[in-house]
C-alpha cells in the first residue's frame, strides 16, 4: 500500500486540493453495500459507551468512528473540518470561540441534536467526581454559552487557537443532554451507525441509519461487526481465511507471509507515535546540556528502526511532533549517529567516559530492553558506558517513569502540537517526564498557544521543534508506523489518516466494498 | 441405597470444604499478582496519587482478611460482586449510571453457557471416540492398528494445545478452508443451531485431540489388565469371539476407571480451555479469565477460579459415585 503523509499530498496534490477545494468528492468511485467485519486488538471487558473512559482502538472505533459524532473532525489529509459543528470563528485573542452547529441532526432515538447537547456533552468531562482524559481540555472554558439552539460560545481562560482541533478528541463525544446515563447504557449517537448488539469486550453489530448529514460522503457499509481479537495469531488468521475484512495491529513476524497472499493489502502509515528515552533534565549529569548532546549523537536511530520495528517507523529527532501534526519540522537537521560528535560534546562537559543507567521494561514499548542494549553498544564507543537496568513492566509508570533519572517511554503523540507539548513539555506539568524547563521554549509555546495566524505559528512551532532537538531532555529515536491490513475486497480513499490507528480509527465511515 | 446417599452426603460436603480451601487459596494467590487494578488501567497516568485514589474508591485499601470475609459472605449467598470495571466505571463518570457491564454473574453466565457448549461438543465427539479407541486396541493389541493409534494420540497429548489448534487451523481453515478459524458464536445464534455448531466444531476438534490419549489408553489398559483373569480365560474357552469376551465381560468390570478418566477430561474440558478460547477467539469463560487477568479485575478472576474449582471437584464427586456405583463390592462394603 503507498503512504501518503499529509505532507506529500501537500507537495504533490495542488490538485487533490483544488478538488477537495471544489467540494467534489475524492473517492467518487465508492458505493454503498455489504457488512464490513473487522477484528480488532484492544478490546476489554470493561468497554462502555463513555467517552470518557476511552483509550484503546476498539472503543475509539466504535464510538468516536461509528455510532458518535464530535464537534469536528480530523480528516485523513490532517487537516480540521466540521462534525456536528459546521463552521467556527474565533476573537483576535483567541479566547472566544463561537460554534455554529449543524441543523436536522437527530441522535438515534430521535432526539434532535442542539447547542444543550454540547454544553451537556462537555459539562460531562468537569462533572464531580469524574475522571476524564479531557478534563483539562473542558477545564480551560470558563464559560459555555448557548446563543440559539444551534450556536454554542465559549469563552477560554486564555487563548487557544487549537480549540477546534481539541473538540476532534475522541472523548468528547456528544450525548443527548438529559439522556446521558440512557445514551451511555445503549450507546445512543448522531452517528452513521446505530447500535445493533454490543457485547463488551466480545463485539459489537452496527447496522447504517437511514440518513444522515454524512450521506454521499462518507458510511458506505450497511452494516459492520467489530469482532474483538486481542490474540495476534487468531487475528491474521481470521483475516488469511477471510472471516474478517480489517484487522489491526500486524504482526510483523508474519507481515511478510501476509504480503505473498494476493488477497490481503498492508497498509502503513507513519504517525506521531513515538518512543522516548527522557532524562531528568534536574539530574546529574543530565543537567549538562553537553552530555545530553552526547547522547543524542551515540544512538543509531535507523539501527533501531530496522532492529525494534523490523523497519515499521522512521528516525526519530528528539521532539515529540510527528508527520501527522500540522507544523511537523521535517528540513530541521537530524541529530545524526556520530561518535566524534559524542566524544567532543563529552570533552565540552569535561569528561572522558561516564556512566549511565538506563532503566527500560518492555511495558514502556515492545522492545525497549533490546532498544536499550542498542543504545549501549552504539554509545560504547564515545566512551560512555550506559548500564541497562530491566525494570519490572508492573508499576513501571508509577515506580519508573519520572522517578528514575533516564528510561525508556512512549507517547502516541497529540493532534496539535501544542497539545502534545502543554501534555510533557510545559514547565511544572505533571507528565513534564524530562524536568525540562527553558525560558524561550516556554515564551514561545504560551505565544503560539493564543497566535491564530497560520503562519507565524509555523515559525513558532518549527523553533520550538529545533531547541528541543538541540537542547532538549528527551532522545526521541523513532516514530512507530500503524500497520494494519485489508482484504483487497475493501477499498479505501488515497490518503489514510494517521493521526491514529485504523485510518483515524475511522475506516467504518470511510473505507466501502470495491 | 441409603448407603450411597450417606456416600454422596459426605463426598458432597468433603467437596465444600474443599471449595472452602480453594477459595482462600484463590483469594491470596490472586492478591500476590504482581500490580493492581490501579496500576493496570491508568497506565502512564499512575500517580501515586491516582492509584492511591482509585484504590481506595475500590476499597484495596483494606486489610485482605477483610476484603476475603466479605467475598466469601457475599459469594455464599451467591453474590459474585460488581467487576471493578463497573466500579471503576462509577468511579469515572461520578454516577452509578447503566454502563452495561452489570454484575460478575451476568459477566460470566453468558460466557459459561458457551464454555458448557465447547466442553459438551467436545465431550461428546472424544468420548465415544475414545472408548471405541480403547475397546479396538485393546482388541488388536501390539498389532499395527495399536502402535499406530498410540502414536497417534500421544503425540497429540504431548503438543501444546496451541500448537494443535494452529495445526488445526492450518489444515482445515487455512488449506482446505471447510471450517471457520474463528469461532465467535454469539448469543443471537440458538443453542442447537448449525451455525454455532460449526463455529464449535474447530476448538472442540482441539480439545478431542488434547483428551482423547488419556481416555483411550486407560481404557485399553484397564480392559487388557483384566483380560488375564481366570474368568475371561473361562470365557474364552467357552469359544466366545475376542469382541464379545471384551464387550460383554471385560468392559463392565473395566467400567470404574474409565468412568474416571472420563470425568477428570471433563473436567479438564471445562477448566483447561483458557488457551483454546482465547486461539479461537471463543467467548468462553476461559477467554473472559485471560481478558480480566489482564485488566486485573479481581472479583471476576475469583469467580471463575471458583467455577473452575467447582466443576473440578463436582466431577470427580460424579466420578467417585459413579465407580462405587458401578462396582458392587464398594456398593456394598463389609
Amino acid at each position: 500500500m503507498s503512504q501518503i503523509s499529509r505532507r506529500g499530498l501537500l507537495k504533490s496534490g495542488v490538485a487533490a486540493g483544488v478538488l477537495a477545494a471544489t467540494g467534489l468528492p475524492v473517492q467518487a468511485q465508492a458505493k454503498r453495500g455489504g457488512t464490513l467485519r473487522v477484528g480488532l486488538q484492544g478490546a476489554n471487558t470493561s468497554d462502555t459507551w463513555d467517552g470518557r473512559t476511552h483509550s484503546d482502538i476498539f472503543m475509539i472505533a466504535a464510538a468516536h468512528g461509528t455510532v458518535f459524532d464530535c464537534l469536528t473532525e480530523v480528516a485523513a489529509d490532517g487537516s480540521l473540518k466540521g462534525e456536528l459543528a459546521e463552521s467556527w470563528e474565533a476573537s483576535a485573542d483567541a479566547k472566544t470561540w463561537t460554534f455554529n452547529l449543524r441543523q436536522g441532526v437527530t441522535f438515534h432515538n430521535g432526539k434532535a441534536f442542539g447547542a444543550d447537547d454540547v454544553i451537556a456533552s462537555l459539562e460531562m468531562h468537569t462533572a464531580e467526581g469524574a475522571k476524564s482524559a479531557a478534563k483539562p481540555i473542558v477545564s480551560a472554558i470558563s464559560e459555555m454559552k448557548k446563543m440559539n439552539d444551534h450556536q454554542v460560545q465559549f469563552t477560554l481562560e486564555s487563548g487557544n487557537a487549537d480549540f477546534p482541533f481539541l473538540m476532534s478528541d475522541y472523548h468528547i463525544l456528544m450525548f443527548p443532554a438529559g439522556q446521558i446515563e440512557e445514551a451511555i447504557e445503549k450507546g445512543i449517537g448522531t452517528g452513521l451507525y446505530k447500535v445493533e448488539n454490543f457485547d463488551p469486550g466480545v463485539r459489537l453489530v452496527v447496522s447504517r441509519v437511514d440518513s444522515h448529514y454524512k450521506d454521499g460522503t462518507a458510511g458506505w457499509f450497511d452494516s459492520i461487526e467489530f469482532i474483538a481479537i486481542n490474540d495476534n495469531g487468531a487475528r491474521m488468521n481470521a483475516l488469511m481465511t477471510g472471516q474478517v475484512d480489517v484487522v489491526n495491529r500486524v504482526d510483523f513476524k508474519i507481515e511478510t507471509l501476509m504480503k505473498a497472499n494476493p488477497s490481503i493489502a498492508i497498509q502503513e502509515v507513519t504517525g506521531n507515535q513515538h518512543y522516548t528515552f527522557p532524562m531528568l533534565t534536574g539530574t546529574d549529569p543530565f543537567t549538562d546540556m553537553n552530555v545530553r548532546k552526547a547522547l543524542k549523537h551515540a544512538i543509531d536511530r535507523q539501527e533501531m528502526v530496522d532492529k525494534i520495528l523490523q523497519g515499521h517507523g522512521q528516525v526519530g529527532n528528539d521532539h515529540p511532533i510527528g508527520p501527522a501534526n500540522q507544523y511537523f519540522h521535517a528540513d530541521l537537521e537530524q541529530n545524526d549517529y556520530d561518535l566524534d560528535k559524542a566524544k567532543f560534546y563529552m570533552k565540552e562537559a569535561g569528561m572522558d567516559s561516564i556512566n549511565i543507567a538506563l532503566s527500560a521494561s518492555d511495558a514502556a514499548f515492545t522492545g525497549a530492553v533490546d532498544a536499550a542494549q542498542l543504545y549501549q553498544s552504539s554509545a560504547k564507543g564515545a566512551g560512555i558506558n550506559i548500564e541497562v537496568v530491566q525494570e519490572p513492566a508492573d508499576g513501571y509508570w508509577s515506580n519508573v517513569w519520572l522517578k528514575k533519572p533516564w528510561c525508556a517511554c512512549y507517547w502516541s503523540g497529540r493532534a496539535t502540537e501544542d497539545w502534545m507539548f502543554a501534555t510533557a513539555y510545559e514547565s511544572g506539568v505533571p507528565w513534564n517526564d524530562t524536568g525540562w524547563e527553558n525560558a524561550r521554549f516556554q515564551e514561545l509555546l504560551l505565544t503560539g498557544r493564543a497566535e491564530l495566524d497560520s503562519g507565524k505559528r509555523k515559525d513558532i512551532y518549527h523553533e520550538m521543534q529545533a531547541i528541543m532537538s538541540a537542547e532538549g531532555g528527551t532522545v526521541v529515536p523513532m516514530y512507530a508506523n500503524y500497520v494494519q491490513a485489508l482484504n483487497t475486497k475493501i477499498a479505501t480513499p488515497d490518503a489514510i489518516g494517521n493521526l491514529w490507528q485504523m485510518d483515524n480509527a475511522r475506516m467504518a465511515e470511510r473505507w466501502w466494498f470495491a | 441405597m441409603a448407603g450411597i446417599l450417606k456416600i454422596v452426603a459426605q463426598r458432597l460436603a468433603l467437596g465444600l470444604i474443599t471449595l472452602f480451601v480453594v477459595s482462600i487459596i484463590i483469594f491470596v494467590a490472586v492478591n500476590l499478582l504482581p500490580g493492581d487494578f490501579a496500576e493496570a488501567i491508568l497506565g502512564q497516568g499512575a500517580t501515586p496519587e491516582s492509584v492511591a485514589a482509585i484504590r481506595e474508591e475500590l476499597g484495596l485499601d483494606r486489610p485482605p482478611v477483610v476484603r476475603y470475609l466479605e467475598w466469601l459472605g457475599n459469594a455464599v449467598r451467591g453474590d459474585l460482586g460488581t467487576p471493578m470495571s463497573q466500579a471503576l466505571f462509577s468511579a469515572y463518570s461520578g454516577s452509578n449510571a447503566g454502563s452495561g457491564i452489570g454484575t460478575v454473574m451476568e459477566q460470566i453466565a453468558p460466557r459459561f453457557r458457551n464454555t458448557v457448549y465447547l466442553a459438551g461438543l467436545s465431550a461428546a465427539i472424544a468420548v465415544p471416540i475414545s472408548i471405541t479407541l480403547g475397546i479396538l486396541t485393546a482388541l488388536y493389541r501390539n498389532s499395527a492398528f495399536d502402535r499406530a493409534m498410540n502414536i497417534f494420540t500421544l503425540s497429540s497429548i504431548s503438543s501444546p494445545e496451541f500448537f494443535l489448534a494452529y495445526i488445526l487451523i492450518l489444515f482445515l481453515a487455512v488449506l482446505n478452508p471447510i471450517l471457520p478459524s474463528l469461532s465467535n458464536v454469539n448469543a443471537e445464534m440458538s443453542f442447537w443451531s448449525s451455525e454455532r455448531f460449526v463455529k464449535t466444531l474447530l476448538p472442540a476438534l482441539t480439545l478431542t485431540l488434547v483428551v482423547t490419549a488419556h481416555m483411550m489408553r486407560m481404557t485399553r489398559a484397564a480392559i487388557i489388565n483384566l483380560l488375564a483373569s481366570p474368568y475371561i480365560e473361562m470365557a474364552r474357552l467357552k469359544g466366545m469371539s475376542p469382541m464379545r469376551v471384551i464387550v460383554k465381560h471385560a468392559l463392565p468390570n473395566a467400567l470404574a476407571p474409565i468412568i474416571n478418566v472420563v470425568a477428570l477430561n471433563l473436567a479438564y474440558l471445562i477448566t483447561g480451555v483458557v488457551v483454546v478460547e482465547v486461539v479461537f477467539v471463543y467467548p468462553g469463560i476461559g477467554q473472559l479469565f485471560v481478558d480480566s487477568v489482564k485488566i486485573r479485575d479481581i472479583p471476576v478472576v475469583q469467580a471463575c477460579c471458583l467455577i473452575f474449582a467447582a466443576a473440578y471437584i463436582l466431577l470427580n464427586l460424579t466420578a467417585d459415585i459413579m465407580s462405587i456405583i458401578s462396582n458392587p463390592r464398594l456398593r456394598h462394603p463389609k
